[in-house]
């Protein structure tokens, strides 16, 4: 039987990263995520997998180390909270332009600004649609349960090095403070440096031997023509990931004439609301993304037929429902619903906000 | 005696390092980066390091750093490459790290990594090429302008009522506990760049010892920017960077 532990979200993070074989962890604190970097201190991986666990000066730092590391074929990752993940954005288009893997946690808080340590969804464009400069994307997994905060560490990774691209796990305060049974995992061994060495060791900066060339780790192209070539091999890149790489969670959706669309912490709550439209008679069903990029938008689309209505669900001012929107092309009435600045509806809430959107 | 004689490899005086590759150099003549990168890369192949060195290129005139010392570079954001030097100084301990930065890349945008890094006493080596200019840019004021100096965006002189004093990061960092070697050269003539050489290597060495950082710094010309011919920026260095930038080791332990 695989042990089994009642932990925080983010303590989950901190123990699936030493358990999926991370190299190193480089972060700063905010709320409410600091348990992510407390749990690695208090568990001193670096005297049993020998990982690194460094605290930064700042998250623009972490994300630096996180370059560096990347660039040396290391499974290297951080973790953050909305303010933090603004000042890594430059150093997320780096890599994504470098072509480097990563691992970074996102736990939002309530915004714009310093706004409140409370959970909001208020950063889904800025994970989406890229916070930082260039045509860029990351790979976004958002998470709905403590079990899941842990197993995307390893998903994560997988994803990170399978396209040699970021990827975020986009949680939030509610998901990474709140405790919950998780299973724990077979560990991963990380990898010695000569396996890094025989695996990566065609772009990565191990130390170059004399039969090859310099691997130079770059995002800088000066010719129009080379960017250009660059820019159409990411974008084939991101394609790939949208034909391979779609998760999504489908729950009484089979005779659904309604449909909710929520990710994360909003999912869990919308599980609450299907109930009470259920016991009505209404038959309501809940779409969960559990990638946000790649968006399930062909799941969304295949549904059109049976539905009357959609309504998306967010802790924000209506980010993702710009995603529903596209997806659905006027096919049917796209409603929103949606709390801000750290406030969180209850299942109840919603009910009604979708009975009065849907006349019902 | 023909030539022919004379022109054979056991007679060879001087030569080009093997760790420096033949691609051209975009550096202005008269340069200082042209020279740093020479003894950079004679320091390496001298160690015999060349396959367990990986260099950290800035953004500045010395990004392209990576087309001309053949080793494992990465090319950092500006101002970041101490906090990528960490990471990958961490990641393979017994690996020898060397950011290369500018002034403005390390002491302007970058004050914060390279503070830390240096207060950590990452075992780095940290090449700093201070010419008081944005070299790569056009030519604005750096961090380390001297006052009256005029650049691009101080037309007029650098005054101190309007942009500050110019900026002695290196006096700063040798107060810094993690620092182990901090020094200041100079390459405009052959005796200052055999010191110059010297130093770097004596921070390479430090870093196997894992003694801390160990900061050189190259008070350095940008002839284009300060629009003066090489000879004579090298004068205007002597005589006017050297008495604010004084040369010689500020820490050694
Ligand atoms: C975030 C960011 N801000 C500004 C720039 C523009 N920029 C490129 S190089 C440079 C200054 C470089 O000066 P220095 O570090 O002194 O190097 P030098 O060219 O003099 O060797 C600036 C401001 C940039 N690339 N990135
Ligand atoms: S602009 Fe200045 S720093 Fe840049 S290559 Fe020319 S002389 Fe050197
Ligand atoms: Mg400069």
């Amino acid at each position: 039987m695989a042990e089994k532990l009642l932990k925080k979200g983010n303590e989950a993070i901190a123990l699936a990263a030493i358990r999926y074989g991370a190299d190193g962890y480089f972060g700063y604190p905010i709320t409410p995520q600091s348990e992510v970097m407390e749990t690695l201190m208090e568990e001193m991986p670096w005297e049993t997998t020998g990982m690194v666990v460094l605290q930064a000066e700042s998250e623009t730092s972490s994300i630096n180390m996180l370059y560096g590391g990347a660039c040396c074929g290391k499974k290297v990752m951080t973790s953050s909270s909305s303010p933090g993940i603004s000042l890594m954005c430059e150093g997320i288009s780096y890599m994504a332009g470098a072509e480097l893997p990563c691992l970074v946690v996102d736990v939002i808080r309530g915004g714009p600004g310093l706004g409140t340590i409370q959970p909001a969804q208020g950063d889904y464009f800025q994970a989406v649609k890229g916070g930082g400069h260039g045509d860029y994307k990351i790979i976004v997994l958002a998470p709905a349960s403590v079990q899941e905060m842990y197993d995307f560490v390893g998903l994560g990774f997988d994803l990170a090095f399978k396209y040699r691209n970021p990827v975020m796990i986009l949680s939030d305060g509610a998901i990474g403070q709140m405790m919950e049974k998780v299973e724990l995992r077979d560990p991963v061994r990380r990898l010695t440096d000569k396996e890094i060495t025989e695996k990566y060791g065609h772009w990565a900066t191990v130390g170059k031997p004399a039969s090859r060339k310099g691997n130079i780790i770059s995002s800088l192209s000066l010719a129009a023509s080379e960017m250009e070539a660059i820019n159409l091999r990411l974008q084939a890149k991101y394609q790939k990931m949208r034909e391979n790489e779609v998760r999504f969670e489908k729950t009484m959706c089979d005779n659904a004439e309604y449909l909710l669309v929520a990710f994360g912490s909003s999912a869990r709550i919308c599980e609450g609301t299907l109930e009470i439209a259920r016991s009505k008679g209404i038959r309501m069903g809940l779409l969960r993304p559990i990638t946000l990029f790649p968006y399930p938008e062909t799941a969304i689309r295949e549904m059109l037929p049976q539905l009357k209505g959609i309504m998306s669900v967010e802790l924000n001012a209506g980010q993702m429902v710009e995603d529903v929107r596209l997806a659905v092309n006027g096919a049917v009435p796209v409603e929103f619903y949606g709390r801000m600045g750290g406030s969180i509806f209850s299942p109840e809430e919603v009910f009604e906000a979708f009975a009065k959107k849907f006349n019902l | 005696m023909d030539i022919k004689d004379i022109i054979k490899p056991e007679n060879f005086v001087y030569g080009k390092s093997k760790v420096l590759t033949d691609t051209v150099m975009h550096y202005c003549p008269g340069c200082s980066h042209g020279v740093v990168h020479k003894i950079l890369a004679e320091v390496i192949e001298e160690m015999g390091i060349q396959d367990k060195t990986i260099g950290i290129s800035p953004v500045g005139c010395a990004v392209f750093a990576y087309k001309y010392i053949d080793i494992d570079w990465q090319q950092a954001a500006h101002g970041r490459a101490p906090a990528l030097a960490t990471a990958t100084k961490r990641l393979y301990p017994d690996k020898y790290v060397v950011a290369y930065q500018g002034d403005g890349d390390l002491a302007s945008i970058g004050t914060a990594e390279i503070m830390h890094a240096c207060n950590r006493g990452e075992n780095i080596v940290v090449i700093f090429i201070n010419n008081a200019i944005y070299g790569m840019t056009g030519g604005q004021m750096a961090p380390t302008t001297l006052l009256g100096m005029k650049t691009a965006t101080t037309p007029y002189g650098r005054r101190a009522d309007l942009n500050g004093y110019p900026l002695k990061i290196t006096e700063l960092i040798a107060q810094l506990e993690g620092t182990c070697y901090v020094t200041r050269q100079s390459v405009q003539n052959p005796g200052s760049v055999r010191k110059a050489k010297k130093a770097i290597r004596k921070a390479f060495e430090n870093s196997a010892l894992k003694k801390g950082t160990s900061f050189v710094e190259i008070v350095s010309t940008c002839n284009s920017n300060w629009k003066m011919t090489p000879v004579k920026a090298n004068k205007w260095m002597e005589e006017n960077m050297f008495p604010f930038y004084p040369l010689g080791d500020i820490k050694d332990r």
